[in-house]
């Protein structure tokens, strides 16, 4: 027994509707933690030999969401959910915030690994130290706020059955998926709560092709035993004085953003990235804060910072949508992305891809794309079965959406993704599209340009282990190994990553697990390991795609384009000047210039299996 | 007309305050994250533990949150269902006192309670109800220190009437869906 973890993960195989409890050595646990690093350990063991062969979307794939020893005492509580993507082919470590990993460790368990593919549709319910599978026919094809609503109903009526002498069960928690998952989009994203999505690497398609509706959890345990309880209290005082000191901390969320990223740093999408520039007042967090929200403060279990809000439509022809703050990456893709700055329609917007259980971000730059070709006259209102995605037209936008989730018209062409749907229309029209496709390694971009030289890193998603996401992001010389402490601790980058008392992580570290790690050791050793067997999954790709370093470890086409406005105007960066950045860069990261992870650098990291499984890429 | 308005004033004025604290709540500004939980988990059981804190938050829709309670009803119908006088009230702060040794865990007390306040320890055979933290509420605390003020510190005054809060949780998410979604929260209901 490991204090900070409950010491047992549910393996469970949808094909046989069988579930084994399993635990993991500690000196795994020791060297790779939870959340990202633990499942991409798990992930590299089962396939490494044969990466190339798994199908993201076939039965073979498994589905993992792990916690980290962590959740819950620091601030916060994240999932980290991953497995092979159906959009890069590597793995992506995808958190997102909600009760979830408490009702799990709640229920006894660390994690969970699906495996396998169901008849029919089923969801899979956790109590304590059991795990069931139960139908999901009835549920399957409703939204997301319905999916919640009918399965807390069902959970609670369950458990009281079950237990009805216990008094008012509370609701569970769910990983669930909207219509996007079931019909296997590619960025549809894993949810919880309505609005929290695991967003980055298409993880709802992996969910929707098991047949698997949802993963609901309800646990009465404690969270487990800790190292040094004491200490363990001391730290989140001291958490708690630096946080709560700071009267402004979450009152804006990133929200705050969706216009001076824009003005102010012109790195923001506009019209697929066609610009990076507006001064749009209309799109100001003050116009959320006074016309949407009602919720100045929303947060998820043990939060301290509350940088979410709750906001809803209260009035005119989008009347009724709710979803929440919404952030900074929303406000952009699903805002000035698709080229409208009022605070009403970026709401709709973004409660309409929350309920079909699309990736705000990665669906909507789909959308942007799909509305740049119509902009163009390369797609037509037939094309799009009769919506006219114009710039600025929140409702049209809404059912461009619906069309992508339900795979109808063009919407089955751009459900698999802005890079395979611009590879698949340049066949269809015979014209190069993937100019306008703004992705890294098949992941849409997050909503930080480059453009500027003073945003974000020149070479920071093209050398992303993680594609375009914009929370995996290596800042030359540090390597990614930063992005994946927070993942593989699954704790929340807002509420601590970035504030004052970053530097007591380890310390929270020790106190809960008793164990010892510097920072040193973590971005030199073992957060340096999940990085390398992570570019080795990428590489090796497959099976539809393989990326070729030289060329994909590269900005898209669009961000070498100069910035047509703005004060930023006709920046642009250099090609040059970034692939001997980029020369630098491989060396610092143990890649040899052809960007392989060198077979030093493997064997120096105990990663002998990965060195032999990538040898024949080496030229 | 006059003299109703004059009446109207005086009651307002006439808050009588009783030394007892209450926990007021303000639901429409709970935050959801269960800092309360935490705390009084930790106070209580000495680790993190929902289930067994004595407030617990329900979150029936995603977005409505009721922190859920003891109200401490004027005439305490749980203490008096209890068959074997496990529960009883602290004489200087008015809350419901559990005697783990002597409660056999048979639900009394939840059947009795028009809120349905009380639950069983996931643990051990007995029921759980704040207590007040004998006046000084640790979820109170964090709450207040948050500056959230859901949760906030006051005293029982006769102008009041407290045992409307001893409220099923379910009635008040039904409430505040309107009042935070609109029209929209019908569907929800």
């Amino acid at each position: 027994m490991n204090y900070g973890y409950t010491g047992k993960i549910a393996e469970v195989d949808l094909t046989k509707n069988d579930f084994e409890e399993r635990s993991l050595d500690t000196s795994i646990l020791f060297q790779y933690i939870g959340g990202r690093g633990l499942a991409v350990k798990v992930l590299w063991d089962r396939f490494g030999n044969r990466w190339r062969e798994i199908d993201p979307l076939g039965p073979e794939n498994l589905l993992i969401a792990f916690t980290g020893p962590l959740t819950g005492y620091l601030a916060g509580a994240r999932i980290c959910v991953t497995g092979k993507s159906p959009l890069s082919n590597g793995i992506v470590g995808s958190t997102a915030s909600g009760e979830f990993p408490i009702e799990l460790k709640c229920a006894g368990f660390d994690g969970i690994i699906v495996k396998g593919r169901a008849n029919s549709p089923v969801y899979i319910l956790i109590t304590d130290g059991n795990v069931e599978f139960r139908d999901a026919t009835k549920i399957w094809g409703l939204d997301g706020k319905q999916t919640t609503q009918a399965i807390n109903k069902e959970v609670r009526k369950i458990m009281k059955e079950r237990d009805p002498k216990f008094g008012l069960w509370r609701e569970p928690a769910m990983l669930y998926i909207g219509p996007a998952g079931e019909n296997n989009v590619r960025n549809a994203a894993v949810m919880q709560k309505w609005t929290h999505a695991c967003g980055y690497g298409g993880y709802g398609a992996v969910m929707g092709s098991k047949n698997l509706k949802a993963i609901v959890a309800k646990g009465t345990g404690p969270l487990p035993d800790v190292s040094d309880p004491v200490g363990l209290l001391n730290l989140q005082e001291k958490m708690y004085d630096s946080i709560f000191s700071d009267p402004q901390r979450g009152f804006w969320g990133t929200g705050a953003g969706a216009f001076s990223v824009g003005a102010e740093a012109s790195s923001e999408p506009v019209r697929n990235w066609q610009e990076e520039w507006h001064e749009e007042k209309s799109i100001g967090v003050i116009n959320f804060e006074t016309r949407n929200w009602v919720k100045r403060y929303w947060s998820d279990f043990g939060c301290a910072r509350a940088c979410m809000k709750l906001a809803v439509v209260k009035s005119g022809p989008l009347k009724g949508a709710i979803t929440d703050n919404p952030d900074y990456e929303l406000g952009a893709y699903c805002g000035t992305n698709l080229g409208f700055f009022e605070p009403d329609g970026v709401v709709y917007v973004s409660s309409v891809v929350d309920d079909l259980g699309l990736s705000g971000i990665n669906s909507a730059n789909t959308m942007g794309f799909a509305a740049e070709l119509y902009q163009r006259g390369i797609l037509t209102k037939e094309d799009f079965d009769g919506i006219e995605p114009n710039w600025g037209d929140a409702e049209a936008m809404g059912e461009l959406a619906k069309l992508i989730a339900e795979r109808r018209a063009i919407g089955n062409v751009l459900a698999e993704g802005t890079y395979r749907a611009a590879k698949k229309l340049s066949d269809m029209k015979g014209l190069d599209m993937t100019h306008y496709a703004v992705h890294f390694k098949g992941i849409e971009v997050g909503a930080h340009g480059i453009r500027t030289g003073h945003h974000f890193p020149y070479l920071g998603y093209a050398l992303s282990v993680q594609g375009g996401d914009h929370t995996s992001i290596p800042r030359p010389p540090l390597s990614e190994a930063l992005a994946a402490m927070g993942d593989s601790l699954v704790i929340c980058t807002m509420s601590l990553g970035w504030g004052p008392i970053q530097g007591l992580i380890w310390n929270f570290y020790k106190a809960v697990t008793g164990w010892d790690m510097t920072q040193e050791k973590w971005m030199n050793n073992n957060g340096r390991s999940i990085i390398q067997i992570q570019r080795a999954a990428l590489l090796l790709g497959g099976p539809d795609i393989v990326w070729d370093p030289l060329t994909d470890d590269d900005n898209p086409y669009r961000w070498y384009t100069p910035l047509p406005s703005g004060p930023y105007k006709g920046s642009a960066p250099n090609k040059d000047q970034l692939i001997e950045m980029r020369s630098k860069a491989y060396s610092e990261f143990g890649w040899d210039q052809e960007g392989i992870p060198t077979t030093e650098e493997l064997i120096k990291l105990g990663l002998e299996d990965v060195d032999k499984a990538i040898h024949h890429l080496r030229k | 007309m006059f003299s109703n308005y004059v009446e109207g004033l005086t009651l307002c004025a006439r808050r009588v305050q009783t030394f007892r604290p209450w926990i007021v709540r303000d639901y429409v500004k709970c935050t959801g994250c269960r800092l309360c939980e935490i705390a009084c988990s930790i106070k209580h059981e000495g680790r993190i533990w929902p289930e067994a804190s004595r407030i617990r938050v329900f979150m029936l829709i995603p977005g409505i949150e009721v922190p859920h309670l003891c109200a401490q009803c004027s005439n305490y119908p749980c203490v008096n269902s209890c068959p074997v006088e496990a529960l009883s009230i602290h004489e200087k702060t008015g809350a419901v006192i559990v005697n783990g040794e002597k409660c056999t865990a048979c639900g009394s007390c939840i059947k009795a309670c028009p809120g349905e306040v009380p639950h069983l320890h996931p643990d051990r055979k007995q029921v759980v109800i704040c207590d007040l933290c004998d006046g000084d509420p640790e979820c109170v605390k964090i709450c207040e220190r948050a500056g959230y003020f859901a949760l906030f510190k006051g005293n029982r005054t006769e102008s009041i009437n407290y045992d409307l809060y001893a409220k099923n949780p379910e009635e008040i998410t039904a409430n505040l869906v309107i009042n935070l979604y609109g029209e929209k929260g019908e569907e929800f209901i």
